[in-house]
């Protein structure tokens, strides 16, 4: 038994560590750690240098282009990437369609699609849930139906995050209408496929969030016309590829290295921001609920390499204890983004000005500004992703046995 | 990093837990506390016979040498069990203490009859006016005639009414609170002017409030702070393992219960409100059973400050899930939880006094809010 890293896991932490610092702009490292979402250009290009850089899609086969790295190497990546303040990779791409496609699509497909998934030349959004399908997403109504040599789609999906910046969504659609009749399974009448997001009956409207910001959206599809080269895998084999893709969505999901960061500029913040009578690190109170969720998060390290060290014994299946991290680690980034709020103080009431020309600089700490707006935004945190409770449906099925 | 054990602290663990499994049930552990002084001179016996009284002794002196591995390996067993034999108090803590003193004839043969199980120790160092401050001793050491003599009350001695013999914080300079001019002496169990006054804890453990007046003691240490307080680090770092051995155990039969007990025609497991509680349990265990095992690898850190910060984290961690998995575990079972006839609430009750014992969570979580980032001491560097 031996906790620490080995010189070689050492070694490669500094590399890739050393690395961030010397290649991501600043300007875009500050709108990470606010917890902002780096505009469509940072995107692309943070993309493209990870991507000479070998790293846009680490985790992917070396046929593929990744890395070859071991579990453990990706979640040092992972981390160090989310402490440096890096955008992370845009996961319906990497971390969703791409192992999607290189395990179940056809060769035309793989070639087609990876390589511009790992230079973001696509950007792709995920066409999961409906209003009427979300944690029972096996639900879901949005039809595909089989004319000659193309699906016609017709149906509606909601949450899509990106949505407005994406030329490309893969979809669940029901392809077999009998498996939502009573007795009929409806797991087994849904297909994978993959639109072109400029096809004629698609229309996108924005979902603005309590945030105040626009994330997420809905997305119609009235009659829209889709080649059927474009279905992945097998006809109504849908949601296994589904099952398969929400499975590999949880690495990186504790989001150990984004809460650190957090926590360590709250507890900078906190040495000069006085909004009472003496600076908010000699208030006890708050100092406590923030060494209390170091505490926890400290903890959710080392039960993340817990995890991580029984995944290589599971052989790349997904392991039910990830949904452990799930719901810790949701809990910790929320925990993270309301003692920001609580360092604001009134300052964290300031909206956007509505007075134009208005260029009198911010109003209170520029940092404060945020605080609400990313409280507020990340209540998804426990939401996506599989809710927390789903998370239980699961470590209560099949870790506890119920 | 590796979390696995290697070959032969897997046969430690297996050794003593079947060891367990065949001699200390529920009912027998009921029984050993039954008998005069609370608990068995005779599971104590098979205990030296397996080697468990010398698994921190070196084996010049016949023992096994461990460390914190071997001692984690043991207080989960431990906490499974709910030992009250002074296994603990004895053979880890005492054990520890001893092999940071400057080593010497004399503990030497306390280091054999340690071993041997003849030898039970106790550490007496918590006075009343301040028991957490590791640095309040008043008891005095003074030489004599050639003699060291101790005067001064300790108290909450673990395993104190028993011992056979007990190392002693004592001062010979400074004041109380200096760390400096703090010795640590022996004092053998029939020593002239040592009273002592046993009881029971409210988890069937034992303790002993302990009044040395002109009593003989034999120096170890005569400059033994540091060793105190690495020892009181590892003692906390002990009792959150065994709290986590007590949680698990509690956490399964908690679950167990959940599937056998049946109301309104179905197993109320069955019910997903009670579920997710069983799950969130899950996730407290594991969050600490993470920080009890970075405590004890805390052992190997030079940086005694850090040390104690590594502790007392998990010490607050344990105290933040011992609290929710203990009582969520009796409101699960119901009545049946609230009864001393089974197992639950005896293990709810250690998970409490764990809580109690050398700064509960608060206690801890106070200092370290003063103190720096804990995000800063790297957990796998």
């Amino acid at each position: 038994m031996d906790l620490h890293l080995d010189p070689q896991q050492r070694a490669f932490r500094a590399e890739v560590r050393q690395f961030f610092k010397d290649n991501l702009p600043d300007r875009v490292r500050q709108k990470v750690i606010k917890g902002g979402y780096p505009e469509y250009q940072d995107m692309v290009d943070w993309t493209r240098v990870m991507h000479a850089k070998g790293w846009a899609t680490p985790q992917w086969p070396k046929a593929h282009g990744g890395t070859g790295w071991s579990p453990v190497e990706l979640a040092i990546f992972d981390d160090e990437s989310q402490a440096a303040g890096a955008p992370q990779m845009l996961p319906f791409g990497v971390n969703m369609l791409g192992p999607v496609l290189y395990t179940f699509g056809s060769p035309e497909q793989q070639q087609k699609f990876l390589p511009r998934i790992a230079r973001l030349d696509d950007w792709w959004c995920q066409g999961f849930s409906e209003p009427g399908a979300g944690s029972d997403l096996a639900s879901l109504k949005t039809t595909a139906r089989r004319e000659g040599d193309e699906f016609i789609v017709n149906g509606q999906k909601t949450w899509t995050t990106m949505a407005q910046y994406a030329n490309w969504i893969f979809c669940l659609v029901r392809t077999d209408p009998d498996s939502l009749k009573p007795g009929g399974k409806r797991q087994e009448g849904i297909s994978f496929i993959l639109i072109d997001m400029k096809t004629k009956g698609i229309t996108v409207r924005p979902i603005q969030t309590i945030d105040g910001g626009v994330e997420v959206n809905e997305v119609f599809f009235d009659d829209v016309h889709v080649p059927a080269e474009n279905l992945v895998g097998q006809l109504n084999k849908g949601w296994d590829y589904a099952k398969f893709l929400l499975g590999n969505e949880r690495n990186g999901i504790a989001r150990v290295g984004a809460t650190k960061e957090k926590l360590r500029r709250i507890r900078a913040l906190a040495q000069t921001s006085q909004i009472g009578a003496a600076p908010m690190s000699e208030n006890h109170r708050f100092m406590e609920r923030l060494t209390e969720a170091e505490i926890d998060l400290k903890a959710l390290e080392i039960t993340q390499w817990r995890v991580l060290a029984r995944s290589a014994a599971r052989h790349g299946k997904p392991d039910p204890a990830s949904s452990i991290l799930k719901i810790k680690g949701s809990q910790l980034q929320q925990t993270a983004t309301d003692l920001a709020v609580a360092l604001a103080g009134p300052y964290a009431a300031v909206g956007k000005s509505d007075q134009s020309g208005d260029n009198l600089g911010p109003i209170g700490p520029e940092w404060a500004a945020t605080s609400a707006p990313v409280y507020f935004n990340y209540r998804k945190v426990s939401i996506y992703g599989g809710s927390n409770e789903i998370q239980r449906n699961i470590i209560a099925k099949a870790i506890l046995g119920f | 990093m590796d979390f696995d054990l290697n070959e032969d602290q897997r046969l430690l663990k297996d050794t003593l837990v079947r060891f367990f499994k065949d001699h200390y049930s529920f009912e027998q552990r009921k029984q050993a506390m039954a008998m005069s002084g609370g608990w068995s001179a005779d599971i104590w016996r098979q205990l030296a016979e397996l080697g468990f009284t010398g698994l921190l002794a070196p084996e010049a002196a016949g023992g096994f040498n461990g460390g914190h591995v071997e001692a984690m390996v043991a207080m989960e067993a431990v906490g499974e069990a709910l030992l009250v034999e002074p296994l603990f108090a004895s053979a880890l803590m005492c054990g520890f203490l001893l092999r940071q003193c400057p080593a010497s004839a004399k503990i030497s043969d306390l280091e054999s009859a340690m071993v041997s199980g003849t030898a039970r120790l106790a550490l007496a160092h918590m006075e009343g006016e301040a028991p957490l401050n590791g640095a309040h001793v008043t008891t005095s050491a003074r030489h004599e005639g050639g003699r060291v003599l101790l005067n001064g009350d300790k108290t909450l001695v673990l395993h104190g009414d028993s011992a056979t013999h007990i190392i002693v914080s004592a001062r010979h300079a400074g004041t109380p609170g200096a760390h400096h001019g703090i010795g640590l002496y022996l004092v053998e169990g029939d020593a002239a002017g040592l009273r002592r006054r046993g009881f029971a804890t409210q988890d069937g453990q034992r303790a002993a409030e302990l009044n040395f007046n002109q009593t003989p003691a034999h120096v170890l240490d005569a400059e033994g702070y540091a060793t105190l307080a690495k020892t009181i680090d590892f003692g906390i770092a002990c009792i959150c393992v065994e709290a986590v051995g007590a949680m698990s155990a509690l956490h399964a039969m908690t679950v167990d219960y959940l599937k056998i007990r049946k109301q309104f025609g179905l197993p109320i497991g069955a019910f997903q409100v009670l579920q997710h509680r069983a799950v969130d349990m899950l996730v407290a265990l594991e969050q600490a059973r993470s920080l009890a095992l970075v405590a004890m690898f805390a052992m190997d850190d030079k940086d005694a400050a850090r040390r104690h910060r590594t502790v007392a984290a998990a010490k607050v961690q344990i105290a933040r899930s011992g609290k929710f998995v203990g009582e969520e575990a009796i409101q699960l079972h119901g009545g049946i939880g609230m009864t001393m006839e089974y197992a639950a609430g005896h293990y709810f009750k250690r998970l409490k006094m764990i809580d109690v014992q050398w700064g509960d969570g608060d206690h801890h979580l106070v200092a370290l809010a003063e103190g720096p980032s804990l995000l800063e001491d790297e957990a796998m560097g």
